[in-house]
């Protein structure tokens, strides 16, 4: 009987919960993967808002994506060659 | 001057060539003149979902190569005659026997004569898909709510922008009420999040579906159907209509009730 009162309103055991994040999390990756031009974009601006603070190395800067199994992470590796004196 | 809106999907079988068949149907029988065009070629079967199979004489490539001129290929619905056509696709060619080049001439010339052309494409983002897209001026995007399709849909959502086919519209297929009820299936909202483009209308998994395409007939000439009402809908919102969804949770309390009576919700 009550297995049949949760299910009525909706038990949050469903699996379109699991559905939708897994969804959520290849959408991120097939969307990253698919637009090239999204990552040079981003790391150009990158490049132009940090180095109104620091002094950074270019050539070194590395950005990509880390995929955990329930979660994606924006990675930036940003080589610092020195810190400005001020703004 | 009309305008051509292309079906397309993804992934396969999630419902593009009732979607076409039925939306045309509703087009016409609002008083619209319809053209549907099937560019699915080596596997057409908007001709079969019709209820058009025997009257073939000629195709889609037989235009395009100028074997015959467009009117002799159009063949003439049973219920709305000159006012929904169908050019049916080649049966017996490679994919590749159309170019995206002969699509948007072939467009220009149908839009002078129709209100809407509707283009049933293949599965897939190869050649018959960029045809497909080719001449048209919209596009409507078929998914059902499970994750594949939905993956999909969005791959092929990203494509029509790059392709400058901005603002694609979704349609939700096969919906099954009492599985979003369990939570066991994604619903308008779910898809909404992740999507985030426009719905232009959710219709419900049903055999009424099935039971019209063997007769030959549309779900949506069915006055009593679900999916029917469902497909009246969305031809109304083409038609610039403000329709809210169909209410699923009506049909919860009925089915409640069913279950109740025959002694089930113990
Ligand atoms: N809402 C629905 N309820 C029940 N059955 C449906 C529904 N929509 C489609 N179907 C059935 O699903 C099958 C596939 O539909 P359809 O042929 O329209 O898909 P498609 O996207 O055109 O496939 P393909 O990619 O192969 O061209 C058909 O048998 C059809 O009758
Ligand atoms: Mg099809």
């Amino acid at each position: 009987m009550f297995e049949f009162i949760t299910k009525l309103f909706g038990g949050s055991d469903g699996s379109k919960n699991k559905a939708k994040e897994r969804l959520r999390l290849v959408l991120v990756h097939d969307r990253a993967s698919l637009s090239p031009g999204l990552v040079a974009a981003l790391e150009a601006e990158l490049i132009e808002v940090i180095s109104k603070y620091l002094e950074i190395d270019e050539e070194g800067l590395d950005v990509s994506f880390d995929e955990g199994d329930d979660s994606v992470a924006l990675i930036a590796n940003i080589p610092v060659k020195n810190v400005k004196r001020k703004i | 001057m009309g305008k051509v809106i292309v079906i397309t999907s993804g992934k396969g079988g999630v419902g593009k060539t009732t979607t076409t068949a039925n939306l045309g149907t509703g087009l016409a029988a609002a008083g619209q003149k319809v053209c549907l065009v099937d560019t699915d070629i080596g596997l057409r079967n908007l001709d079969v979902v019709l209820g058009l199979e025997n009257r073939i004489v000629y195709d889609l490539l037989d235009v395009v190569e100028g074997n015959c001129r467009v009117r002799q290929a159009l063949i003439k619905d049973k219920h709305f005659g000159e006012s929904l056509v169908l050019l049916p696709a080649a049966q017996t060619r490679e994919k590749d026997a159309v170019s995206p080049e002969q699509m948007v001439e072939l467009m220009a010339q149908l839009k002078e004569e129709y209100d809407f052309i509707i283009l049933d494409s293949p599965a897939g983002i190869e050649h018959g898909f960029k045809n497909a897209i080719a001449g048209a001026d919209q596009a409507i995007v078929v998914t059902t709510p499970e994750i594949s399709a939905v993956r999909d849909a969005d791959r092929i959502i990203g494509l029509l922008e790059a392709a400058e086919l901005y603002d694609p519209q979704l349609i939700i297929n096969r919906v099954r009420p009492d599985m979003v009820r369990k939570g066991d299936m994604m619903d308008i909202d779910d898809i909404d999040d992740i999507l985030a483009i426009s719905i232009l209308g959710v219709i419900p998994d049903d055999q009424d579906i099935i039971v019209s395409t063997n007769r030959g007939e549309t779900v949506v000439m069915d006055k009593k159907s679900r999916p029917g009402q469902a497909y009246r809908n969305v031809v109304r919102r083409i038609l610039g209509e403000e329709v809210p969804f169909m209410d699923l949770q009506e049909r919860k309390i009925m089915h409640w009730f069913k279950r109740i009576l025959s002694g089930e919700a113990q």
